[in-house]
């Protein structure tokens, strides 16, 4: 296989664009399982749930996918808070450990997929934008705008989320509930009402994702099985609680992803992603840029 | 008539035709399968359960089979190899059905044939990518139009289109995707290179989940192959066409083995991007004149697809579905019996007409002769699905006696 | 009761189920059974990791798939018969087992979780592109047409095997749990660190643990080609299984064998009942409502409530 120049940068581009949508769809696990520790599984069924959103609006209305997620976000917001509340309720005022959440999620992922199957159907539904089919050509490289656009909004979104958690009080507040919440009691903020609001704004990352997702590709319920390794991966690799290790383990998965894909055989990609983060787990484990 | 008389009369009309109705409320006739309601494989699987059930109605409305209602008994199989086997037994074993046929793909009709080789079952099945070359059983029928070598068949078309062209294509590139049906095909189309004398000079496979197909395309562009094959279902059909535009890919042929661009969604989210392609069909409205009667079939389905949101189209398996029953009916009509010994001889013997044409099998159980339509899509403008309905977008290209037109070709010189 | 009593006793089970098949010869019930079966032994042997040690696995169907692909090895390279894959079977995935556990029990918990997952990902892409045993074209098992020790068909002899298995399961299971390894076990599950300072030697129990947990989950799966005669990888590694193999335990009751058991039958006996009465999405949707019933209402598992239920109506004292 010939290391053409044109072939490599392309590879990077489309690595770092991929790694960008990694990214919007890990975002949030890595503040509900990285920060708060709920092992949310269910989260790729609210992507999924996201995507279907995006494509009635469009559907119907005609509007852009991703545009329409943004506006309807405060939607996905207020079920993140309800199902917290659930959880909270259920398990963690309890005092048991995460594994029954995980099942609690489980059960949801299911609940979810059949709920669009049901009102769905089983067919693959996709949306067509402005920018579905152009691409912008600079030299040798492509960029295609169908990647181009979530990639720029995903980075907005995870950057955006980084500054909020750092500069913002009830941000920071997020931060502090994972690292001790007795003190944040003693500083008299109750640390439900914070990790509420964080589930919650990380169930909103997982809808805006899926805006990303059904404009690059084709979605039907049962996709989100298929993100459940991709989204702790990119998360644990990247560093639990930190929102630029998410965004490298995101780029370095996609990298990983194009470069196995162009040059050794596209079969290969999910093993050296994946064989990647358990080389990650076996010498580094509190991932790339985790505390 | 005096009062009486008459109660007497009506009742006595009443009573005949009650014993007659009872005479013909025997038992009814249940016909058995697994089919893909849920799981990935469930648009198709779903759009075939909808024709089967057209032709139940169809039967019945004539006055059922054998002087017996005809009734479906289906459970889901969830696209899920390990359903299979506590379906089938459960239809046999339990509900006691008097018929099998299988479910939809190689790998739910597979695990269902021990059970039909134990039990002696005519096993007529719904597209599975040979099958029976590992059973060689022989009350296996095919109802999928690939041929004698189906995995050979398959691209078979694809690759005489392409040795049509001149100067004779050198390169070939395949990929497809990391799942049965596409690995087979794969398996066919380098039986069918070796066989032309054809250099690979790229064969790899793609995880199905892939999300962004370009590297892939890239690669292959770089080998500049004269033909590209292609294996696929449908999200990556979709995503490989759209990297395929995004990159722009420069070869004589591209195509061959899309599972996808026959149903109503992908034609219309792709729209022109498949211009130029070259796929394979089961039914395009240009070959209308072949399959009388079918376009009253396509209504109905037509009709009741669309509310139940399923493929509105219903070119690629209703079609065959349809048909699939209409051999068991016809062969169970010419015998007058359910005796699956019978009816096997009888089906491996004669010819049927269906609304797909005239079908025979093979000793294997496949078709004697392929007839899967290899088509170009061309002048393909916008993304509804008005244009699609009528003829003018596909041009069929193989076998002979259904071709249309002649191929066009650079792929790249064609995208309009 | 001693661990001999409790094995007499429980391979008299399986020797009655086995006669009792041959009775009800009924070939829907057996592959029902079947399935049940394979998710005893699945759930028994998730537990040993998952219930006494407190380490969760993911990737349940990565063993379960070693299992089944050492048979299709095997058959398709040496013809062995049917005892001698499943012995191979289970000691491929035993060693897979410790070698996953030398990589990783050093992690927390949760990280352990997540690897699994990973390497279910890793393995279900060296078996799609290894050929030999059909890669993603799946592998054909073709049965002799005669069946070993008259039995009328196949699934007859399946049934046996799988019965046979999962009474070893169980036998294993609870010898474990009497020992002092489950003690050990039960140490490590409640507080790693005090158990080590307790001088529990942590991370040999935890490998033995892993050992014999991945060798039983690749027991299940080494009928799996045989049942199906055709296996190809995404049956295989099937989501399923992992899913099923955590929810049994949690809804059974995870600190003895017995919750295992209860909860593979009574969810998948609900499984199989639902695949052929109600027959559509539905099936998955009362799979996931079960899960947050029981899982909010009863997080002890069942066997939590019987507990409780036992407490509750103890003299006092």
């Amino acid at each position: 296989m010939e290391f053409s120049t044109a072939l490599v940068l392309n590879a990077i581009v489309a690595g770092v664009l991929l790694g960008g949508f990694y990214a919007a769809v890990s975002v949030g696990i890595s503040i509900s399982f990285g920060m708060l520790d709920v092992v949310n599984i269910a989260h790729p069924a609210f992507i999924i749930v996201g995507s279907y959103i995006a494509y009635i609006v469009n559907d119907r209305f005609g509007f852009d996918p991703i545009a329409v997620s943004i506006v309807l976000s405060p939607l996905l917001f207020a079920l993140g808070l309800l199902i917290y509340r659930v959880y909270y309720v259920c398990f963690e005022r309890r005092g048991l450990e995460s594994l029954r959440g995980l099942a609690f999620f489980f059960g949801i992922l299911f609940i979810t997929e059949v709920a669009l199957v049901l009102i769905f159907g089983v067919d693959y539904r996709l949306v067509e934008t402005r920018y579905s089919s152009v691409t912008l050509r600079l030299g040798a490289v492509d960029f295609p705008l169908r990647l181009v656009v979530p990639f720029a909004v995903s980075l907005a979104m995870v950057i955006g989320l980084q500054i909020f958690l750092a500069r913002t009080f009830f941000g920071r507040a997020v931060l502090a509930v994972a690292q001790d919440q007795l003190a944040l009691r003693l500083m008299g903020i109750n640390p439900v009402r914070v990790k509420e609001f964080a589930f919650a704004l990380s169930i909103a990352t997982a809808g805006v994702a899926g805006a990303f997702l059904i404009v690059i590709q084709p979605v039907q319920p049962a996709i989100g099985r298929e993100y459940i390794g991709l989204v702790f991966a990119v998360c644990v690799l990247g560093g639990m609680g930190s929102i630029w290790g998410t965004l490298l383990g995101a780029f370095v998965l996609g990298l990983a992803e194009s470069f196995t894909s162009t040059f050794f055989g596209p079969s290969w990609a999910p093993a050296v992603s994946f064989g990647t983060l358990l080389a990650a787990l076996a010498f580094r484990p509190s991932g790339l840029l985790g505390r | 008539m005096s009062r009486l008389k008459s109660w007497l009369a009506n009742g006595l009309i009443a009573l005949v035709i009650a014993l007659a109705g009872s005479a013909q409320a025997q038992q009814p006739l249940k016909i058995g399968f697994g089919m893909s309601l849920t799981g990935p494989l469930a648009g198709n699987g779903k759009a075939a359960l909808i024709s089967m059930q057209i032709w139940a109605e169809d039967v019945n409305a004539k006055g059922g089979l054998l002087g017996r209602k005809v009734e479906l008994v289906y459970y889901d199989d969830q696209t899920n190899p390990s359903t299979v086997p506590s379906i089938y037994n459960k239809l046999l074993d339990v509900d006691k059905v008097d018929l099998v046929v299988s479910g939809y793909g190689t790998n739910v009709i597979a695990p269902a044939m021990p059970i039909m080789m134990q039990r002696n079952m005519v096993f007529m099945s719904l597209f599975g990518l040979n099958v029976n070359s590992k059973f060689s059983y022989d009350r296996y029928f095919q109802i999928m139009p690939a041929g004698p070598e189906p995995a050979i068949d398959w691209s078979r078309g694809f690759f005489d289109v392409g040795m049509s062209l001149s100067p004779k294509p050198q390169t070939v590139a395949l990929v497809g995707a990391d799942a049965e049906y596409p690995a087979l095909a794969l398996d066919g189309a380098r039986a069918n290179v070796k066989r032309l004398g054809l250099k690979v000079v790229y064969d790899k496979s793609y995880p199905p989940n892939t999300v962004d197909f370009s590297p892939i395309v890239r690669a292959i562009q770089a080998t500049n192959p004269d033909i590209v094959f292609l294996a696929s279902y449908p999200p990556d059909s979709a995503g490989m066409v759209r990297a395929v535009n995004e990159v722009g890919l420069k070869t004589r042929i591209f195509g061959g083995g899309l599972v996808g661009p026959q149903f109503a969604s992908l034609r219309t989210q792709l729209g022109p991007l498949l211009n130029g392609i070259v796929n394979y069909e089961s039914y395009t409205p240009e070959v209308a004149s072949k399959y009388p009667f079918l376009d009253q079939f396509l209504a109905k389905y037509q009709g009741r697809a669309i509310k139940e949101g399923v493929d509105p189209l219903g070119f690629y398996l209703p079609p065959y579905a349809y048909a699939m029953m209409q051999v068991l009916e016809q062969a169970i009509r010419a015998t007058g019996t359910l005796d699956q010994t019978q009816l096997a001889e009888y089906m491996h013997k004669y010819e049927f007409d269906t609304f797909v044409g005239k079908v025979r099998f093979a000793k294997n159980g496949e078709w004697s002769v392929p007839r899967m339509l290899t088509v170009q899509y061309h002048g393909v403008a916008g993304n509804d699905l008005e244009q699609w309905m009528r003829p003018g977008h596909v041009t069929v290209l193989y076998p002979a006696a259904y071709k249309t037109g002649d191929v066009k070709t650079p792929y790249q010189d064609n995208k309009k | 009761m001693s661990n001999r009593t409790f094995a007499a006793i429980t391979l008299g089970v399986a020797i009655l189920l086995m006669v009792a098949s041959r009775v009800v010869a009924n070939d829907y019930f057996l592959s029902a059974a079947y399935t049940v079966l394979q998710f005893v032994i699945l759930a028994t042997a998730w537990n040993v990791l998952g219930g006494y040690t407190g380490y969760v696995n993911f990737g349940s169907a990565a063993f379960f798939a070693v299992g089944a692909y050492t048979t299709v090895f095997l058959h398709k390279a040496l013809q062995l018969p049917l005892p001698l894959t499943v012995v191979a079977g289970t000691l491929v995935a035993g060693l897979l087992g410790l070698a996953v556990g030398y990589l990783t029990l050093r992690m927390r918990g949760v990280f352990f979780a997540i690897a699994t997952l990973a390497l279910a990902v890793v393995l279900y892409t060296f078996v799609v592109n290894w050929d030999y045993v059909g890669g993603a074209r799946g592998a054909y098992i073709i049965l002799p047409r005669e069946v070993p020790f008259g039995l009328p068909r196949y699934i007859h002899l399946l049934y046996f095997a799988m019965v046979a298995m999962a009474a070893l399961a169980l036998i294993v299971a609870r010898a474990i749990e009497t020992s002092f390894i489950g003690r050990g076990l039960a140490a490590i599950r409640d507080d790693e660190v005090a158990a080590e300072c307790a001088g529990v030697p942590t991370l040999r129990l935890k490998l033995f643990s892993a050992t014999v947990s991945g060798a039983l989950m690749g027991m299940a799966g080494t009928t799996l080609p045989y049942y199906l005669s055709y296996v190809e990888p995404s049956a295989a590694f099937n989501l399923s299984y992992a899913v099923n193999s955590i929810a049994m335990p949690l809804i059974g009751g995870m600190t003895t064998w017995l919750g295992p058991l209860i909860g593979a039958v009574l969810l998948g006996t609900v499984q199989q009942v639902v695949q052929v009465t109600v027959s559509s999405a539905w099936n998955l949707l009362i799979v996931g409502v079960l899960l947050v019933v029981f899982v909010t209402l009863a997080p002890n598992g069942i066997m939590g409530w019987v507990d409780a239920w036992r407490r509750g109506r103890a003299p006092r004292p």
